[in-house]
């Protein structure tokens, strides 16, 4: 059952996913994109950006809104901030709900959903979620999911308006990483986790100059992307080696740029799936990590085992290899810690300390080795589905521009960290 | 206050798990809790063993002050209020000599931003926070 987490295949040994190849993603949508919205046009809100993320996927899928019977999605819209104090709006918009997040029942009423009998608002973070509605869909929760993931960014400098980051103290574990200005796990430990890497293995910051140099080429090819829309630029190297330094060596461009967006899927099972408008995108496995590290900073060691780990899990419950994988989608949001996945997963062969020499070889869409088709969310914008969107659409043959010349037969997407992450095989192949 | 000019800490805030530890800080010395089934060490302070899983072994055991700096980083755009006043400022990581699986978070007070000798020894100091509570700190060695 896809409640708590007993839903999640997060052990090693749980054999061939239960429900391999008989889910399918039919349907995508993605909302208009703005780095942040403006406060005033209700339309381009989360809760208006939600409701045109659902309405264009349900009707990529060809289905009708009386056809939904599931709805799932994550308050892990980063935020950081309510939009009170300020007046809020007419209704629906009359609450936090609608403005900083799109709960289930907040777009069952927006959208005036009747059939709905299965409501989940308080999913984790897109990795995980994905896995979610797919196990849901398989375990018979539902027949027909709509499942979205808004990112909102309000008016002021990212995580400086979080409370905690503004408090003279540090209760809880943050008594344990405040006070030394440690602000943010994926930030601080995997930057720390990839200076440990450098001195491993012999590699330096600009390693990653490549890799996000072609994350933006990617990203550029994205006709809905940030970066397309409203900075239509391809990022130089120098440009990147230059860029405002955040926590040295880390620079703004080794970070992905908040929006406020939101992107919806429809999950259905794979009989439903057949008579459908678009080809089946079918689910052969999903499988999540967490946890932490040992002490107050996980290691090296720890982030490589953990990795491992993940592979191990997706391989099992697939059955596919690292072989059989053609379009790779991981989480960039630090573009430190991307590489993390490319070795723990041994994509393209790629080994433990071999990914800088990977990023500066061939990995152009057009070229032998198009590791993250998508552009990532540093090249198109911190959506974080488009891991996921690119795979469906590589699958479908309609990424356009960005299509892969190579065969594009089984796609791997997840996100967020290496030690706290949920991952997801599709396939055009059910079997 | 902080050696490090400019720089106010958000003070640590003890709880019912975790106020041996602040208390021992303030007596000037570090605590770790320490697993009597299979003597492995924890920190930050934890509910059960990592290793053994066992719940009630964990007893609070004196440690020596001496670590080495195993990577580091410089901060230049905080989020948190406190540090910017005070960057650029060093962040550390220090793994402890009795056990390396152990590592502690620093700032470093006494070296220059940047300025890090990656591998050299430590020793522990406390500094303290507006509330008055002491938390460990590390310098380098002379």
């Amino acid at each position: 059952m896809a409640t708590g987490t007993n839903w999640m295949r997060n052990r090693e040994g749980m054999g061939l996913w239960e429900h391999r190849g008989k889910v399918a993603i039919v349907g995508w949508g993605q909302s208009h994109i703005d780095r942040r919205w403006d406060g005033v046009t209700l339309d381009r809100s989360c809760g208006g950006l939600t409701r045109e993320a659902c309405l264009k996927a349900v009707a990529d899928a060809g289905l009708t809104l009386d056809d939904i019977d599931g709805l799932i999605t994550s308050p892990d819209t980063r935020a950081e901030q309510t939009w009170a104090p300020r007046p809020y709006f007419e209704p629906p918009y009359d609450s936090e709900d609608g403005l900083i997040k799109a709960s289930a029942p907040w777009i069952q009423k927006a959208l005036g959903l009747k059939n709905v009998k299965y409501m989940e608002s308080e999913a984790p973070y897109i990795g995980p979620m994905m896995g979610m509605a797919a196990q849901a869909v398989g375990d018979g929760l539902c027949k027909t999911a709509l499942v979205w993931y808004p990112m909102v960014n309000l008016a002021g400098r990212y995580g400086h308006n979080n409370p905690q980051n503004n408090r003279e103290t540090a209760p809880g574990p943050n008594a344990f990483t405040l006070p030394w200005g440690y602000q943010s796990g994926a930030m601080f430990n995997n930057l720390v986790v990839f200076l440990q890497y450098c001195k491993k293995y012999g590699k330096s910051h600009d390693g990653l100059a490549p890799l996000c140099l072609n994350l933006r080429r990617n990203g550029l090819r994205t006709p809905w992307s940030y970066y397309a829309l409203h900075e239509p630029h391809q990022l130089t190297r120098d440009e990147y080696l230059n860029g405002r330094v955040i926590e040295e060596p880390l620079v703004v461009h080794d970070c992905d740029r908040p929006v406020n967006t939101c992107a919806a899927f429809i999950f259905t099972t794979a009989e439903r799936a057949r008579d459908l408008r678009q080809k089946p995108v079918y689910v052969l496995n999903h499988c999540q990590n967490g946890g932490r590290g040992r002490s107050s900073m996980a290691t090296l060691d720890e982030h490589q085992q953990a990795c491992a780990s993940l592979a191990r899990k997706m391989w099992e419950g697939s059955g596919l290899t690292a072989r059989d994988v053609d379009i790779f989608n991981p989480y960039d949001g630090y573009l430190t810690f991307t590489q993390q996945f490319l070795e723990g997963f041994q994509w393209h062969g790629v080994k433990l300390g071999e990914a800088h020499d990977f990023y500066a070889g061939d990995i152009r869409v057009e070229g032998p080795h198009p590791f993250l088709s998508s552009g990532g969310n540093n090249g198109t914008g911190r959506t974080r589905a488009c891991l996921f969107s690119d795979s469906l659409e590589q699958l479908r043959g309609t990424a356009g521009a960005r299509q892969v010349t190579v065969r594009a037969d089984t796609a791997l997407a997840g996100c967020n960290t290496p030690d706290s992450c949920g991952f997801m095989m599709m396939s055009k192949h059910a079997n | 206050m902080s050696m490090i000019p400019g720089l106010e800490r958000p003070a640590p805030v003890p709880n019912e798990q975790t106020k041996p530890f602040w208390d021992a800080c303030n007596a000037r010395r570090l605590v770790l809790q320490n697993c009597t089934a299979c003597s492995r060490l924890h920190y930050p302070p934890t509910q059960k063993c990592s290793q053994c899983g066992a719940a009630d072994t964990l007893e609070w055991k004196e440690v020596q002050g001496k670590g080495h700096i195993d990577v580091f980083f410089v901060i230049r755009d905080s989020r948190i209020r406190g540090f910017r006043s005070a960057q650029p400022i060093n962040f550390a990581v220090i793994t402890l000599d009795e056990d390396p699986g152990i590592n502690f978070l620093s700032n470093l007070p006494g070296t220059a931003p940047g300025k890090v000798p990656v591998g050299a020894p430590v020793n522990l100091i406390f500094e303290p926070t507006n509330t008055g509570q002491l938390l460990p700190e590390w310098q380098v060695a002379t």
